[in-house]
């Protein structure tokens, strides 16, 4: 069968909506009945990814490709990019501002948690146009 | 045992098939069909917001008729802590006990002497340090019901301990077997419950073949049998064996704080439960020890089955508890096999669409697709309670498409104007 593709927009302007996408593409797909450890997996890597969209690139648009094989996600942004990916892949680094630490974010465990949490995981980025981040669970 | 009890009915005659119920059931397990309200069995969790909801008192509570208990030679009443917040000026809880075996009980065992219990052995188990964290309460029945069909990977997080009335309900039967020397079939254990779901809880418990419990009584219809006889005591017997942290547990906060660890969150009310549930299972509490959650608001104060109301309620067994010891019942050898799950708890997944993942992901698309082209209204007049849950219901082969008014009436129009045109 073709994969179900999902689309959700993450808005930049409204911090207290970061955090829902993700937990919309976590109910659809416990609704299908993937197993527990691949959803946990979705949603913990996507969180991370939306989470970041939203604090530092003004959010943007998600794309989800399911099939019963895999879920892959594409996070896309506009925002300024990062100048070093493999210094924002280090456990621990961060750039997030003082105003959302204060809500436990920016601990520097995004980028990590989701190379960690998925079987795929690739960055694409430039400088002041955007990033995209783009990540897949093995579903089997 | 008949999985499909369910603590509520319904009173057909005084459905009027409005859809209250339908939109605020938390498990979207109720639909209109035929012009009356239907529960979806598998769904269920037994919260009873029904019940609390329905403009027309149609959805009525299942429990047992108090008469019941002179079926058994010796009566034991259990009442729930809840009970002791029903009445206005209480200040000693001899009277309530008294009054129960006045009303025809031959003993009294204090389901909040078994919280006492159960708290000093989760603590004894927090402390060995074995139990998956945040361990979740399973004194609610609810909530254990909820896990099982709507949060699956959290059943390993479910305390793996009996509730407090279960706990209760064994103890006391064994006494009454060794220190009454009464046969097991003489005794008739009855919970005096401020809800439907210790019912089915009773009738078909998860953490045990079969519940010590014999049957189950409302707080509501026991409490008028017992006011007046609480008057005309002059001298209540002493047979409180229960202190603050007992007493507390009828309120969201009180089991947690029974604990002595500040690492915990209590919350209550279904809605607020389904969202610490999601936190739960989204890994964003795991810094937390223990997580108490109550379906009802206020705790079991608020249940369905009380007479008070669950604010007014509290604040009694606030003033009830000052002058309490802190606990007065402990662990000893005897009561220790009464408390571990002898089942524990199992997802039971009804809300998926399919065992076949490539199948789940078909009817998904279906239902994705048909969701397009309802209005998204939610506005229930098919039965259903969201557009989205009748386009489940289609491509389950539950309801059938040309339900939904709006569409029907497009349809309608199309017609009316090609009959325009046409003359």
């Amino acid at each position: 069968m073709e994969a179900i593709k999902v689309h959700y927009d993450v808005p930049g302007d409204d911090f207290t909506r970061a955090g829902e996408a993700s937990g919309m593409l976590k109910r659809y797909l416990k609704k299908i009945g993937f197993a527990p450890d691949v959803i946990r997996k979705v949603s913990i890597a996507m969180y991370e990814a939306e989470i970041n969209m939203v604090i530092h690139a003004h959010g943007g648009e998600i794309d989800g490709e399911i099939t019963p094989e895999k879920i892959s996600v594409t996070l896309r942004d506009q925002g300024p990019g990062i100048p070093d990916v493999d210094l924002a892949m280090q456990e621990g680094y961060s750039t997030a501002p003082d105003n959302v630490r204060s809500l436990g974010f920016g601990a520097g465990m995004g980028l990590p948690n989701i190379k960690k949490y998925t079987d795929e995981m690739k960055i694409e980025t430039v400088l002041g146009k955007g990033t995209t981040v783009y990540f897949s669970v093995n579903a089997q | 045992m008949d999985l499909n009890f369910h603590s509520v009915t319904l009173d057909k005659d005084a459905c009027k098939g409005c859809i209250t119920c339908v939109s605020r059931c938390p498990t979207k397990a109720i639909r209109v069909r035929g012009g009356k309200a239907k529960i979806l069995s598998e769904l269920c969790i037994d919260c009873g917001e029904c019940i609390r909801v329905c403009p027309h008192h149609a959805k009525k509570a299942v429990f047992d008729p108090f008469d019941q208990i002179f079926q058994y030679p010796y009566k034991i009443a259990l009442p729930a802590p809840a009970m002791y917040g029903q009445f206005n000026n209480l200040d000693d809880v001899d009277y309530v006990l008294t009054a129960l075996k006045m009303a025809g009980f031959d003993a009294v065992f204090e389901v909040s002497q078994a919280a006492e219990l159960v708290s000093e052995y989760t603590r004894k188990l927090l402390a060995e340090g074995k139990l998956k964290k945040p361990v979740i309460s399973s004194a609610c029945p609810v909530v254990e019901r909820l896990i099982r069909v709507r949060f699956p990977d959290l059943c390993e997080n479910v305390l793996p301990v009996h509730s407090p009335m279960e706990v209760a309900a064994r103890i006391a039967r064994e006494q009454a077997r060794k220190d009454a020397g009464r046969p097991d079939e003489e005794i008739g254990v009855f919970f005096i419950s401020p809800c439907p779901a210790k019912v089915t809880d009773a009738r078909r418990p998860i953490s045990c073949e079969k519940s010590a419990v014999n049957g189950v009584l409302s707080i509501g219809d026991v409490y008028p049998r017992i006011v007046g006889l609480m008057n005309k005591i002059e001298e209540p017997e002493p047979l409180s064996k229960s202190g603050i942290i007992g007493v507390s547990w009828a309120g969201s906060g009180g089991e947690s704080a029974a604990l002595f660890n500040e690492k915990y969150l209590a919350a209550d009310g279904i809605e607020n439960v389904i969202t610490v549930l999601e936190e739960v299972e989204g890994e964003k509490l795991n810094d937390l020890e223990f997580i108490e959650l109550n379906a009802c608001t206020g705790g079991c104060v608020g249940g369905v089955l009380t007479v008070e109301n669950p604010y007014v309620a509290r604040t009694r067994i606030q003033m009830l508890r000052k002058y309490l010891p802190v606990s007065k019942s402990h662990m000893t050898d005897q009561e220790a096999p009464h408390m571990d799950w002898e089942v524990y708890l199992e997802a039971a997944p009804v809300m998926k669409l399919s065992d076949n993942l490539t199948q789940a992901m078909e009817m998904m698309a279906k239902i994705d697709q048909l969701t397009e082209t309802l209005p998204g209204l939610d506005c229930g007049a098919c039965g259903a309670p969201t557009c989205r849950a009748l386009a489940e219901d289609i491509v389950r082969g539950y309801a059938r498409e040309g339900e939904c008014v709006f569409l029907l009436r497009e349809q309608l129009e199309r017609l009316a104007n090609s009959f325009t045109k046409q003359q």
